[in-house]
């Protein structure tokens, strides 16, 4: 048994969002996507607008997200999510819409939508979370998989001559006119969650400007398919996927220059 | 300056045993437990009371079942 610590004169200071409901999440132990609901949920706590958020989920391990998120939800086809939010938020302009997609879902059947949407310069938030592999299906490669890095489907690594390079998204939707704030952030470590969880925040907020799309990458973990453990996976994560995909602010046109 | 004190509470039934927050405790307070929860995993604990309230476990726990408490101020020695 652990110790036993009184909580007399103790304040709490930190706990589970009410906005996330009271279930046990089905991602495997150590996942990433479990922080970033978490993060997601904590800002619509923080920012007061549980009663007037629209997520979309995906198809992927993230399909359900409506479980766990308490806020109204719906399910897009796979890939779709960007065209679904599309409608709700012009149905709804007063509503935030968030679109909530995995790499394979975004970046390899969901391309055109994205991209369209944010050409479009929908007044959505998009929050990307890239594994680098297709998780639920069984860990094939995604466009998004490493040079050199195993999965199901090419169990030798990724060969640039038959597959091509992965696909850096950030850097692609921040080129386009309709983006006002693309940001990727890391939820590996403490520090780089607070930092996820400010761009998160700034990428609502910046709905209410209506003057365009806001995208948030999430550079993510999957324990379960890279076969490693969680905090080897967060360590593989640090060493060879940031190289590939750096951190950091690719567009902000927030404050309007 | 005085050491914060804190603790964490831990849902230990909804804990898989990641070991994440174990990994960015900074004053190693959390360890593995000898038990295992319903689930068959060895859920995380406090092993040690030095908890400096820094939140780091919640902030990397996927699961969110980690409740950090701080001693109030005027309470603090």
């Amino acid at each position: 048994m652990g110790i036993t610590v009184s909580l007399e004169n103790m304040e709490k200071i930190y706990e589970r969002p009410k906005t996330l409901k009271d279930k046990v999440m089905h991602y495997c132990p150590g996942c990433g996507h479990g922080v970033t609901h978490r993060l997601v949920m904590e800002l619509v706590e923080e920012l007061g607008i549980q009663h007037n958020t629209v997520g979309v989920a995906p198809v992927g391990c993230s399909v359900f997200a409506y479980y766990y998120m308490d806020i109204d939800m719906q399910e897009a086809a796979h890939g779709r999510a960007c065209a679904v939010a599309t409608g709700i938020k012009r149905m709804m302009p007063d509503h935030y819409v968030f679109t909530y997609q995995g790499d394979g879902d975004l970046a390899a059947i969901g391309t055109n939508e994205t991209i369209h949407a944010c050409n479009r310069g929908e007044n959505i938030t998009i929050v990307f979370v890239n594994n680098a592999i297709y998780g639920m299906t069984g860990g094939q490669m995604a466009p998004t998989t490493l040079l050199g890095q195993p999965a199901t489907t090419c169990p030798l690594g990724r060969e640039q001559a038959a597959n091509g390079y992965p696909i850096r998204m950030s850097e692609l939707v921040a080129q386009l006119p309709g983006t006002i704030y693309v940001e990727r952030v890391a939820v590996n470590t403490p520090a780089r969650v607070r930092k996820a969880k400010k761009a998160l925040i700034k990428a609502f907020k910046s709905q209410e400007l209506k003057k365009g799309t806001s995208f948030v990458e999430i550079v993510s973990n999957c324990p379960s398919n890279w076969k490693m453990t969680p905090v080897e996976s967060n360590k593989w994560l640090d060493e060879n996927m940031l190289p590939y995909y750096p951190l950091g602010l690719y567009k902000d046109e927030i404050s309007g220059e | 300056m005085a050491k914060v004190k804190g603790a964490v509470i831990i849902n230990t039934e909804n804990c898989k045993g990641c070991g994440l927050c174990i990994h960015a405790c900074p004053t190693d307070t959390l360890g593995f437990s000898k038990e295992i929860n319903s689930k068959g995993f060895n859920f995380s604990e406090m092993i040690k009371d030095e908890c400096i309230a820094c939140m780091s476990c919640a902030l990397v726990c996927p699961d969110a079942v980690i409740t950090v408490y701080r001693m109030k101020k005027d309470k603090a020695v």
